[in-house]
């Protein structure tokens, strides 16, 4: 429980920012601030993945898009020309249909957001199940290729395939109902609520990820980053938690897919690019591989100031150097930097500690 | 398909093919000497064409390119200088997040250079209209060129490596760097030389294929993909290998677009790499004891 | 003496509170180009033509004398930067209107933001239906495809082609005038036989060339593309021996691509604006002098030739200037000074908004080409 105890500031700090967002009249930051929380939910499944499970994965923006482009398409795609097919009326007749009007005036039957999304992420977690099985038998730059060609294909096919809308991806996404009134989506009016949910699945996550590197699972999963075949000799099922890590991050990915899509009201082939999986782990070893908070807390500041489009056109300048800084001077995250030298000012030991541990 | 179709489309596999080899054999250079896969491969390849697009303005083709591959070289040199060189045992996944970096940055360099347009070198012989027959098909004569500077590149390596001291220094350090050092090898300097090598023939390739792919900055990336998919698939560190897969690559690529739409190619090509890797996990010519030792 | 004193500083203070706002105003325009990433050969020349326009306008002495502030915002053609930026400028920079995005994808994602938000949008994006169904607040000035595809297929019925191939690039230009072609083919009695989409990162073509090739029944390829890469299908193409008639879009108007092409670009046809041709163009021709003003600025400046793709951020931005110039600062009546501008001459052609038609061209704005010792010449039959 003592892992958990960070949470509260991080509570405190959401809210605060929220209510002094509202009181300087700039609610306009929450903006960004929730879609970097949704980049930072797949970002901290991949670090439990890379750091604590020990296994790269350059393709997990394909996770991302499968979530995000399926339930796009499921809401978006208008099967007002199906309506004579069965299958189409026996899911009316359930009720998981959604009939309405785009802002145009054009009629739309579409599938439920809340069964699309379940679609999304069964089928990511299905294509993970199958995809991690043969990859994660792999090992080194041999796992990396693999991940990233699973990414690559990805990446191809919503690039191909109509029904993903090719190089313009899906538009007008509708806003996707959660409960009591509240939904996804981007109309300024819905910010604060989406700030809130955004960062409630977040936190959310943190507290699953976090239990779950403190209970056996995780001290396997340690195990098996430290020595594979120590771990296996010990009776842990190494490729079982390999595996499970996997699908889980898959998960999350997909996760942050739907509600980014529904947030941002579309999704582009950009999502999908292999480009964007090397900066997800990229974050995450910035942040520090084994460091959950590290890789959130990176996630957040760097997708934010990315968003804001700060850096302005040198924006994947500033990245590249910040990796580079990081990684030559600070090997095991940023978050090691200032933590560890104090302790070591303060407490005047740990002096066997200066080696590189990576 | 009809044999004229037939060789078209080989002679296309082998074109690509060649290009892909040639960047991967880049990655196995530098992956002997050190472990690391260096992702900036790609932009060795962008700095080779833009730079001899550039000298061409003051000085006749065989010059530009020549000094193109040794500027390059430089280039390489003082990346391994200032990011490399001063680590102390780093970790796998440090170097790839460092080169990544490195990359991006050459990249960031090279627009502010040369501005987002496309640029290429003249076909070393003939025109963009010139072509050559072969057995029915027609190619262009730069096609030749390609080849034949990837063959050439691959014949030298292997001379070098087998036959020069340096070469053979070089291998100590691939085997087993720390006996090497204790030899009296200066392991430091092979690695500096295996990025100078490096960048020398990713810029080389980068002169020969400007006028078929044209230059531009951000074409690394693409190339370094495919050339790190390649060096993987042919086992890392072997450079036969890596010629066998990039041109398997490039079959596959050329003939899936009989059968696909050319938009699903890279989809197929990879997919049947992927299918390779899954059967034989350490490539198809990679020792299973190397690719197991090698981790992260 | 007194009172009077304190009645002229009053009369003072009074003036000036009226008359300041209304002189010293700053009036804040927004853009989002792909300036980097890549689209950048569609960003770039658009952010450097904004650039300029702003600083020739404010040299003299801005609008109705209000400053222009331009904020361009860098998106590298990823959809998510471009809706965050959306929301920035409209929201945090409270501006006027927003100029772009460059491509189709990114306009379609901010579409209904700018709607609901009621900020005028002036898309540099090509797809039709950026512009289809109509929103109230959102222009585009590319001209249309189907235009475009209409003009090549007249002159294919000319030529008395019937049978043809089309390859795109995967962008969404490629992706819209792929739809097009097809779409109005039967129209003009005209069969496509083979549809190819290509990489906008494309190597080399040969492979794909040599499969419509391979096909006897092609007549004559499209090669529809914006991307630097549409250049390899004319030298593949020659390289391979085959001479059939090669038409490309207007998403070929950039002369760099003609040199890349080299010697294989020669004869090639195509739709575009009259930018490319303007000095041969004839004195009375209402765009002739804007437009060589425009490339004559732009080359001295940048050096490097004028494209049709900074032209239409130039027709974005005049347009804005010329609504403003009526309308003031005010994002509801600059959006009907734009839907009512009529014959309003630009990059593009010359532009009659309605409420129907939020962008303006007619087929007229097209002007058939051909490349001719690696120059763009009016093409006649």
């Amino acid at each position: 429980m003592k892992r958990l105890l960070p949470l509260i500031p991080l509570l405190a700090c959401v809210i605060g920012i929220q209510l002094l967002c509202s009181a300087t009249d700039t609610l306009y930051y929450l903006t960004q601030m929730t879609m970097s929380a949704y980049y930072s939910l797949l970002i901290i499944g991949l670090c439990v993945l890379m750091g604590y499970a020990g296994q790269i994965s350059l393709g997990h923006a394909g996770f991302f898009a499968i979530g995000g482009y399926i339930s796009a398409a499921l809401t978006t795609h208008s099967l007002v020309s199906f309506q004579d097919n069965s299958l189409v009326k026996l899911l009316d007749s359930a009720g998981l249909l959604l009939s309405g009007q785009t802002l145009y005036g054009e009629e739309l039957l579409v599938v439920n957001p809340t069964l699309a999304c379940f679609v999304a992420i069964v089928a990511a977690a299905l294509i993970a199940v199958f995809i991690g099985i043969p990859v994660l038998k792999l090992k080194g730059h041999y796992l990396a290729m693999a991940t990233l060609g699973f990414g690559i294909i990805i990446y191809r096919l919503v690039l191909a395939v109509e029904y993903f809308g090719e190089a313009d991806g899906i538009s007008e996404v509708p806003a996707f109902p959660l409960f009591a009134g509240l939904s996804v989506s981007g109309n300024f009016a819905d910010r604060v609520p989406n700030y809130y949910i955004a960062w409630g699945i977040l936190l959310i996550g943190m507290v699953l990820l976090l239990n779950l590197i403190d209970s056996r699972v995780g001290r396997g999963l340690r195990g098996i980053h430290g020595s594979e075949e120590a771990a296996d000799a010990m009776g842990v099922n190494t490729a079982r938690f390999k595996l499970q890590t996997f699908v889980l991050s898959a998960i999350f990915a997909a996760i942050a897919g739907v509600f980014l899509t529904h947030y941002n009201g579309g999704i582009g082939p950009s999502e999908a690019g292999v480009m964007k999986s090397v900066r997800y782990v990229a974050i995450v070893a910035v942040g520090g591989m084994a460091n959950l908070w590290g890789a959130m807390l990176m996630g957040i500041i760097l997708n934010f100031l990315s968003l804001r489009g700060v850096f302005g056109s040198y924006d994947d300048a500033v990245f590249g150097f910040i990796l580079i800084v990081i990684m030559l001077f600070a090997p095991n995250g940023i978050l090691s930097i200032n933590v560890r030298h104090q302790l070591r000012q303060l407490f005047g030991r740990n002096k066997q500690d200066d080696g590189e541990e990576a | 398909m009809t044999s004229e179709l037939f060789i078209q489309y080989l002679l296309a596999g082998i074109t690509y093919g060649s290009i892909y080899a040639i960047v991967a054999i880049g990655f196995n250079i530098i992956y002997n000497t050190t472990g690391i896969i260096n992702f900036a491969q790609g932009e060795f390849v962008m700095f080779g064409g833009m730079i001899a697009i550039t000298l061409l303005q003051f000085m006749p083709l065989p010059l530009a390119i020549g000094l193109a591959v040794i500027l390059t070289m430089i280039i390489g040199a003082l990346i391994e200088i200032c990011f490399i060189r001063w680590l102390k045992s780093p970790s796998v996944l440090r170097m790839i997040i460092i080169t990544i970096g490195i990359s991006i940055l050459s990249r960031e360099v090279a627009v502010h250079i040369w501005g987002e347009s496309i640029r290429s070198l003249p076909y070393f012989v003939g025109n963009e209209i010139t072509s050559i027959s072969i057995l029915g098909a027609r190619i262009s004569p730069q096609v030749l060129w390609v080849v034949a500077v990837s063959g050439l590149m691959f014949i030298c390596l292997g001379i070098f490596f087998k036959t020069t001291s340096v070469g053979r220094e070089m291998r100590a350090c691939a085997s087993n760097r720390k006996a090497a050092t204790l030899c009296g090898i200066n392991t430091k300097n092979m690695v500096t030389l295996s990025f100078i090598l490096s960048a020398g023939m990713g810029a080389l390739a980068g002169c020969v294929m400007s006028p078929i792919t044209y230059s531009q900055y951000d074409m690394g990336t693409g190339l370094a993909i495919k050339g790190f998919t390649v060096a993987i698939l042919g086992g890392l560190g072997s450079s036969g290998g890596a010629v066998a897969a990039g041109l398997l690559l490039g079959v596959i690529e050329a003939f899936s677009v009989s059968v696909v739409p050319l938009a699903f190619q890279d989809a197929i090509a990879i997919a049947i790499l992927l299918i390779i890797l899954f059967i034989r996990p350490q490539g198809l010519f990679g020792s299973k004891e190397a690719s197991a030792l090698k981790e992260f | 003496m007194k009172k009077l004193a304190t009645k002229l500083l009053m009369a003072v203070v009074a003036v000036s509170l009226f008359a300041v706002p209304a002189m010293a105003e700053t009036i804040k325009i927004g853009a989002i180009l792909a300036a980097t990433g890549p689209a950048s050969f569609l960003g770039g020349p658009e952010a450097r033509t904004l650039e300029m326009l702003v600083e020739e306008v404010n040299a003299k002495g801005g609008i109705n004398g209000n400053k222009i502030e331009l904020i361009i915002k860098d998106s590298a053609a990823s959809p998510e930067k471009a809706i965050s930026f959306a929301k920035q400028l409209i929201e945090e920079e409270k501006v006027l209107a927003i100029i772009g995005p460059s491509t189709s994808g990114e306009t379609m994602k901010i579409k209904n933001i700018c709607e609901q938000a009621k900020t005028p949008l002036l898309s540099c994006g090509a797809a039709e239906v950026i512009v289809n169904p109509v929103a109230s607040y959102v222009f585009k000035t590319p001209q249309k495809d189907s235009y475009a595809v209409k003009k090549i297929y007249m002159e294919m019925n000319k030529l008395g082609i019937s049978k043809i191939a089309v390859l795109a690039g995967n962008t969404g230009f490629g992706k819209a005038g792929k739809g097009q072609l097809l779409k109005i083919a039967p129209e003009f009695g005209i069969e496509i036989v083979e549809v190819e989409v290509y990489d906008k990162k494309s190597n080399d073509l040969s492979a794909v060339v040599a499969k419509i090739k391979a096909n006897k029944d092609v007549q004559a390829v499209i090669n529809w593309s914006i991307v630097p890469a549409q250049a390899i299908v004319p030298k593949n193409m020659r390289q391979a021996g085959w001479d059939v008639p090669l038409f490309q879009s207007h998403g070929f108007g950039n002369i760099k691509y003609v040199e890349a092409a080299g010697a294989a670009a020669e004869g090639i046809i195509f739709p575009a604006g009259r930018l490319l041709i303007a000095d041969t163009l004839s004195v009375n021709n209402p765009q002739k002098a804007l437009l060589l003003a425009y490339s004559r600025s732009y080359e001295a400046k940048f050096k490097e030739p004028a494209s049709t793709f900074g032209g239409h951020a130039y027709d974005a931005f005049t347009i804005l200037m010329a609504a403003i110039e009526v309308a003031g600062n005010d994002r509801d009546k600059v959006r009907s000074a734009i839907e009512n501008m009529k014959n309003f001459p630009g990059t593009g052609g010359v532009f009659t908004f309605s409420k129907e038609d939020h962008n303006g061209l007619d087929m007229d704005a097209f002007q058939m080409m051909i490349v001719k010792d690696g120059k763009f010449v009016a093409y006649e039959k």
